[in-house]
């Protein structure tokens, strides 16, 4: 055996051969060098395409109808008001869809003769709603349902969440479903081993698991929920497109669009940072792996 | 030795390597010459599966170098996966892809990182079949075979692009006791026909039979090394002798 090379390792702090000094050294230089190399490919993107916008033929019309700032300042009050509306109904249609698309989604995975009209019922609702556009289920929930005189006269907005929940619904149904079968069967078969029933088994068992390996298209679906509760403004709710739309024709100007628009994106913005943090932070803590 | 005459498949010299706080090799030196068997033996937590997976650039080292053939692999320069592909590893759970057939399983590195023919790879990884036994089992999935099977399906996938190094990573731990015999049987085989192999296992009776050096590692640095004879029969640090007895009394075979 060759001798060792380097002095012997205390426990706390050793010195790093010259070896591994090097590889540093260069490890660092690399790491900076991508790092000037992303920055600079950035801007030269940046500008290109920046350039390319503003020596289009229409750029002064297109920047007057969209981009114009006093515009954006005189209507953004009324829309942030708008705003809180689609957060509101977000908030509830997120809750139902949670609640109605777990339940879907188990009644889809149940076992056993019994269960049988559940699962077809789970079945039937599932392909129905995840195939008509959901601009249909606005029209059919918002303008249908009322005029069948159930109820009193009730918000736009309150229809336009019953309308995202069963639609959104049908879609993380499928999604927990695909989890719920994602989970190994040896995991089940451990939980009833401890002496957990079948709903105890899927309540601390399976659906921790299988929520998680879906998460990101849980989040995904969630995002996509957050624009597309902006789709209410067409029964007339106030929310901020509706908004929008009114400052336009007010003013015979885009702009209050883009302002929806950028609000909309800030909206989901921090959803979307989080979810990928917190997909990181499982992946780190239950996939142990190397560098590759 | 054949070391002097030339040059060895795998040199380790000072490797060290921490997970977090957690000082998991400290200065590891280890020469392996062609066609020679090295055997880690070692407690759960000494240090010999994170030695294999540095070998193979699994982990990065925190200091120290590794050479392949004299190609300094530690070396932030390398291409690792083209050193990987010179490698072959089998791991404690098989680690075969599910949704790829036996065969495919076997070729899937011959046809894509060798780019090597379609009928050529199907050609080999069947003979590669036939001589580990699994002949009939070519268009099955992972799935339907039993553990050994597995087990000698990975092995067959990572000698089928002919590795320079053989790593074996516990390869038995997770086998059921009457079909350990086979995978170590096919590992015999592997000696016999002239593989370099490093390997970590805790069968000490195999370990015995077809190394031929052992190497005893505790708390990430080693112990003793020498032939088997010297290590199982007279080892000569005290820490061996503990680890060796306290293994006979837990399995009085070994």
């Amino acid at each position: 055996m060759t001798n060792a090379t380097q002095p012997e390792a205390t426990l706390d702090e050793r010195q790093p051969s010259q070896v591994e000094l090097d590889r540093r050294a260069f490890r660092r230089k690399q790491n900076a060098r991508s790092l000037l190399i992303s920055i600079a490919s950035t801007i030269i993107f940046a500008v290109l395409v920046w350039l390319l916008l503003i020596n289009s033929p229409g750029w002064s019309d297109v920047q007057r109808s969209f981009f114009d700032l006093d515009t954006a300042i005189s209507s953004f009050p009324q829309i942030i008001v708008g705003l809180w509306l689609n957060i509101q109904v977000l908030f509830f249609a997120a809750i139902l869809v949670g609640i109605f698309g777990s339940l879907l989604a188990i009644a889809r995975t149940l076992r056993g003769a019994v269960f049988a009209p559940f699962r077809l019922g789970a079945a039937i609702y599932t392909d129905f709603f995840r195939g008509i556009p959901l601009l249909l289920v606005l029209y059919l929930v918002g303008f249908g349902v009322p005029a069948l005189g159930f109820t009193e006269r009730l918000p736009m907005q309150f229809w336009g969440t019953i309308a995202l929940t069963l639609t959104y619904s049908s879609y993380v149904a499928e999604v927990l479903r695909a989890g719920i079968e994602a989970v190994h069967p040896s995991q089940r078969m451990a939980a009833r081993s401890l002496g957990l029933g079948y709903s105890k088994t899927l309540r601390l068992v399976v659906l921790p698991q299988a929520v998680r390996k879906v998460t990101p298209a849980l989040m995904n679906d969630f995002v996509s929920m957050q624009k597309d509760v902006g789709l209410i403004s067409v029964l007339g709710a106030v929310d901020a497109i509706r908004a929008a739309q009114i400052e336009v024709a007010s003013v015979y100007n885009f702009t209050p669009y883009v302002v929806a628009g950028i609000l909309f994106v800030l909206l989901s913005w921090p959803m979307i940072r989080l979810t990928d943090w917190y997909t990181a932070r499982a992946q780190r803590r239950e996939q142990m792996g190397g560098q590759v | 030795m054949s070391e002097h005459t030339s040059r060895p498949v795998l040199r380790v010299t000072g490797v060290h390597k921490k997970f977090g706080d957690t000082a998991v090799l400290k200065g590891i030196d280890i020469e392996v010459a062609r066609h020679e068997v090295v055997v880690l033996i070692g407690a759960s937590g000494s240090g010999k599966s994170t030695l294999l997976k540095t070998v193979n650039l699994l982990e990065g080292v925190d200091d120290g170098q590794i050479f392949l053939q004299g190609d300094d692999i530690t070396d932030p320069r390398v291409n690792a996966d083209r050193i990987r592909a010179r490698i072959g590893v089998v791991f404690q759970h098989y680690n075969l892809f599910p949704h790829l057939s036996v065969l495919k399983n076997i070729t899937l590195a011959s046809r894509n990182v060798f780019k090597i023919d379609k009928a050529t790879a199907e050609a080999r990884g069947r003979e590669l079949l036939r001589r580990i036994g699994l002949e009939e089992k070519a268009t099955e999935y992972p799935d339907r075979l039993s553990g050994g099977q597995q087990q000698r399906v990975a092995i067959a996938r990572a000698i089928a692009t002919e590795p320079e190094l053989l790593l074996l990573d516990e390869i038995t731990s997770a086998l059921d006791p009457q079909l350990v015999g086979e995978v170590l049987d096919l590992v015999g085989e592997l000696k016999q026909s002239g593989s370099t192999i490093m390997m970590a296992t805790h069968e000490m009776s195999f370990a015995r039979r077809v190394a031929d050096r052992v190497i005893f590692l505790s708390q990430g640095r080693i112990v003793e090394a020498g032939p088997p004879e010297q290590i199982f029969d007279d080892p000569q640090q005290p820490e061996t002798k503990t680890f060796l007895s306290r293994l006979r009394a837990a399995e009085p075979g070994a």
